[in-house]
């Protein structure tokens, strides 16, 4: 057997000219665990649809079990034993589990007519294969996404898969999920199956794979044993870039307290939220997915009422019936689904940034044009958005971008308190420390600042207290000094 | 038991039967005339053309797209085909104006699949274009008129009954043409090709998730092109069974059924960005609108508040699906949208 059981190399990829991939190369052992890393944008994305025959390559060759492969089409690459898992699943919410599982099959055999009971037994075998519990009639759509993601990987499964990629499996799960995922791609390893993971979390990295390749726009950095790699390094070679952790401090907390909550409830959310923040302090909320963490978010920003308990901000009992009324009394909210709820997409970057205070960009009844250039050219450097014009749509950005935009529009409304669901869910690594640092300088600033997030460094990093729910209620609350990553997971689970 | 009426409940079929039913029995109070044998007889031929067109849209709908071109393809088909076979002076059966109106249909169906599968243009874009071009085509180049004489073999084959049914009080007989056969045979086939073929499947699949469908290994453009085609045909045997039905040869007189077909579809459950929807569903709402299109006037609603009705209609079933679908999807702050398969 040849030691690589796929081999990429000198690939080349240009999109109308701009050069996408630049001679990089990838190479993967039989039954071995491989990550590719790199921040948003690196070419990651667009070698994978190579490799699964969305796009063609410019130049370069692919070479599958010692053979070149020539032109590869979704199909072929299917045929060859390579399944591609993308972050969307590329799955059918209208249609149910079974036919999701076992349609992919009947393409493959070019079937013409559909066999129910075929397909029935095609599914069970493919949730077999994993002991994967689920019921095959349900609608995908009605899934969590962790369940949509098994539905994904024993799919792959069927054709006797040899090379999975998982594109960012790791995104959208809760960490008990992530635990579920990496046995089971262990399990996968153990029948000499090989994995590409794409990930860009430093620790998903280190746990799960044995070799590791990094790209850097669209170009190859490194590649190696991950046993030889750090922290330190592989942020290097994701972002070219050096960073420090800087733990927060508060510099200067305020005496009276921007918000107090007390007795606060949802019904089957939350309930009895107690608690208080002042200007200059980073909270931070965690807890598990159904903690009702993000209820609590959104009751603070007045979408989601709380149907008892109160809310003082300034001292003076507030109702936030609707985000309007958490808007004027100075609340901002930058939401978990930035894509959805927090971005106007194909609007441009501008458009977005002073979306929140067009009020007072007007000139009598209209927009005051010369003002608003102002204000977004402001926004676009205080944030250092990586944009050429700022009249580009919000869709050509990155992740971490993208995340930018929706903290200058907040910012731009200069609110008391910030409240962020998740700021850096899918934002890389470069991204995401210059976000922490923007959130750290506020605080300073004297703004009160909350973070809800299940990314345990986050919250100790750049929280001064922290605050943790399990099933909707309070479990347990420390100050930065004494809370620890256990201390935290101890008492959400 | 339990689950099974749950299931009943959360379908948009169900609450249309029941509209249907509701609206049966007032019309039964009000004039005494629903169920008698020869108004149930006018309804079911009512259905045939209104019903062949909703299966083409359905089709569509499903896929994701839209077709509101079906009433000028289907025009200028009929309008054509009639024309050819007066000027030669044809006296044989329907059968072969049908299979030049189906080749027809197609080939005017494929100029949309085309556009919308291969080019990937919005369908609505390019149906109101196509539509406009049928229509000018038809009114332009084929100058066309009414016909009021049409083949003998289409005549026969509109008046030959499959059933008569006579009112035993009014002494009023209707006829239940032959063509309701077609109808039949088009949903009998429409229903096989959704749920027993690949081809079927990948409209589903298309309509909930189209670069999915393309990852799978569907053949996306020509699923969409010869589903398109399938819509042309579909549209021109209701364009000749209209004319056959008639009598007559009027070129603009299925001009505007669009919306009204559009909406049947979507009352009868299909989310209209695609992927969700049923036959039965389909049929049921077509059924509805035609009920109220044809029977208002039986409990005494004066004809020019038809329109009211219709709207009212549509718009009371969005409520009701968008009631459902916010019930089922409660929780998580995923929007979940309620999926049905054939």
């Amino acid at each position: 057997m040849a030691e690589y059981l796929f081999r990429a190399v000198d690939i080349r990829k240009y999109f109308a000219g701009v050069k996408a991939l630049d001679g990089v190369t990838l190479e993967i052992k039989p039954g071995e665990i491989h990550c590719l890393a790199g921040e948003n944008g690196c070419g990651k994305s667009t070698l994978i649809k190579i490799i699964s025959g969305v796009y063609q390559r410019d130049s370069g060759t692919i070479e599958f079990e010692g053979k070149e492969l020539q032109k590869i089409t979704p199909l072929s690459a299917i045929e060859n034993g390579i399944q591609v898992i993308y972050q969307d699943f590329s799955i059918f919410p209208n249609l149910s589990v079974m036919e999701n599982l076992a349609i992919n099959s009947q393409l493959v055999a070019k079937k013409k007519l559909v066999n129910w009971k075929d397909m029935r037994k095609i599914a069970e075998e493919a949730v077999a294969r994993i002991g994967f519990q689920v019921d095959l009639d349900a609608r995908l759509g009605d899934l969590s996404v962790a369940e949509k993601q098994m539905v994904a990987i024993c799919r792959a499964l069927m054709f006797n898969a040899k090379l999975i990629i998982m594109d960012e499996p790791t995104t959208a799960l809760t960490k008990k999920e992530v635990k579920a995922l990496f046995k089971v791609i262990l399990q996968l390893k153990a029948q000499n199956i090989s994995i590409l993971f794409v990930s860009h979390k430093l620790d998903e990295v280190f746990e799960i794979s044995e070799r590791f390749t990094v790209f850097r726009s669209g170009k190859l950095i490194a590649s190696g044993n991950t046993a030889d790699l750090d922290d330190k390094k592989f942020t290097y070679y994701m972002t070219g870039r050096e960073f420090e952790q800087k733990i927060f401090e508060p510099k200067k907390i305020d005496e009276n307290p921007v918000l107090e909550v007390k007795k606060l409830c949802l019904e089957g959310h939350y309930s009895d939220i107690d608690f208080s923040i002042k200007g200059g302090e980073i909270l931070g909320i965690t807890g598990l997915l159904d903690s009702g963490r993000t209820e609590l978010a959104l009751s603070l920003f007045g979408m989601r009422p709380a149907d008892s308990g109160k809310i003082l901000i300034h001292g003076e009992e507030a109702e936030l019936k609707s985000p309007q009324d958490a808007i004027e009394k100075g609340i901002g909210f930058v939401p978990e689904d930035r894509l959805s709820e927090g971005l106007f997409l194909s609007q441009s970057i501008g458009d977005n940034i002073i979306i929140s205070e067009i009020d007072n960009l007007t000139k009598g009844k209209l927009v005051d044009k010369k003002k608003t250039e102002e204000e977004i050219e402001r926004w676009v450097k205080e944030l250092s958005i990586a944009t050429p014009d700022a009249n580009n749509a919000a869709s050509t950005l990155s992740g971490g971008n993208q995340q930018r935009i929706v903290l200058a529009k907040w910012l731009a409304c200069e609110p008391k308190l910030l409240i962020l669901n998740g700021p850096t869910v899918g934002v890389d690594i470069g991204s995401k420390h210059d976000i922490h640092a923007i959130l750290q300088s506020l605080a300073e600033k004297g703004m009160a600042v909350i973070i809800i997030s299940d990314d345990l460094p986050e919250i100790l990093e750049n929280c001064s207290r922290i605050m943790i729910l399990r099933d909707g209620k309070m479990s347990g609350e420390f100050s930065a000094a004494e809370a620890t990553e256990k201390l935290i997971l101890d008492k959400m689970m | 038991m339990r689950v099974k009426t749950n299931k009943l409940l959360k379908q948009n079929e169900t609450y249309i039967f029941l509209i249907i039913l509701a609206l049966s029995f007032l019309i039964q109070i009000r004039s005494g005339q629903f169920y008698t044998s020869n108004n149930i007889v006018d309804i079911m031929s009512a259905m045939i053309v209104p019903g062949l067109f909703a299966i083409g849209e359905f089709l569509v709908i499903l896929s994701g797209g839209i077709d509101v071109s079906f009433p000028a393809l289907a025009s200028l088909t009929a309008y054509a085909t009639t024309k050819m076979f007066l000027d030669m002076g044809y006296e044989g059966s329907v059968f072969l104006p049908l299979v030049v109106a189906i080749l027809i249909g197609a080939v005017l169906g494929a100029i949309n699949g085309f556009f919308v599968g291969y080019l990937n243009l919005p369908a609505m874009i390019v149906t109101l274009g196509t539509a406009s071009v049928f229509k000018g085509f038809m009114q332009g180049t084929l100058e066309s008129k009414q016909l009021a004489v049409i083949p003998t073999g289409m005549k026969n084959f509109g008046t030959v009954a499959l059933y008569t049914a006579t009112n035993s009080q009014s002494g009023l007989s209707s006829r239940l043409p032959i063509a309701f056969l077609m109808f039949v045979a088009v949903i009998i086939i429409a229903f096989f090709i959704l749920k027993y073929t690949m081809f079927g499947r990948g409209i589903y699949a298309i309509g909930g998730n189209e670069s999915a469908a393309y990852n799978a290994g569907f053949r996306v453009k020509w699923t969409k092109f010869l589903l398109y085609v399938f819509a042309g045909i579909v549209a021109s045997i209701a364009g000749i069974i209209r004319v056959c039905m008639m009598q007559q040869c009027h070129p603009t007189n299925m001009l505007g059924m669009e919306m009204n077909i559009i909406a049947g579809v979507v009352l009868g459950g299909t989310a209209i960005v695609g992927g969700k929807g049923t036959m039965t569903g389909c049929i049921l709402g077509t059924l509805l609108i035609v009920l109220v299109e044809n029977s208002m006037i039986l409990i005494g609603v004066p004809v020019v508040w038809k329109n009211v009705f219709v709207g009212l209609l549509i718009v009371i079933g969005t409520i009701i699906s968008a009631y459902q679908s916010e019930h089922s999807g409660a929780g998580k702050g995923n929007h979940k949208k309620k999926e049905e398969t054939a």
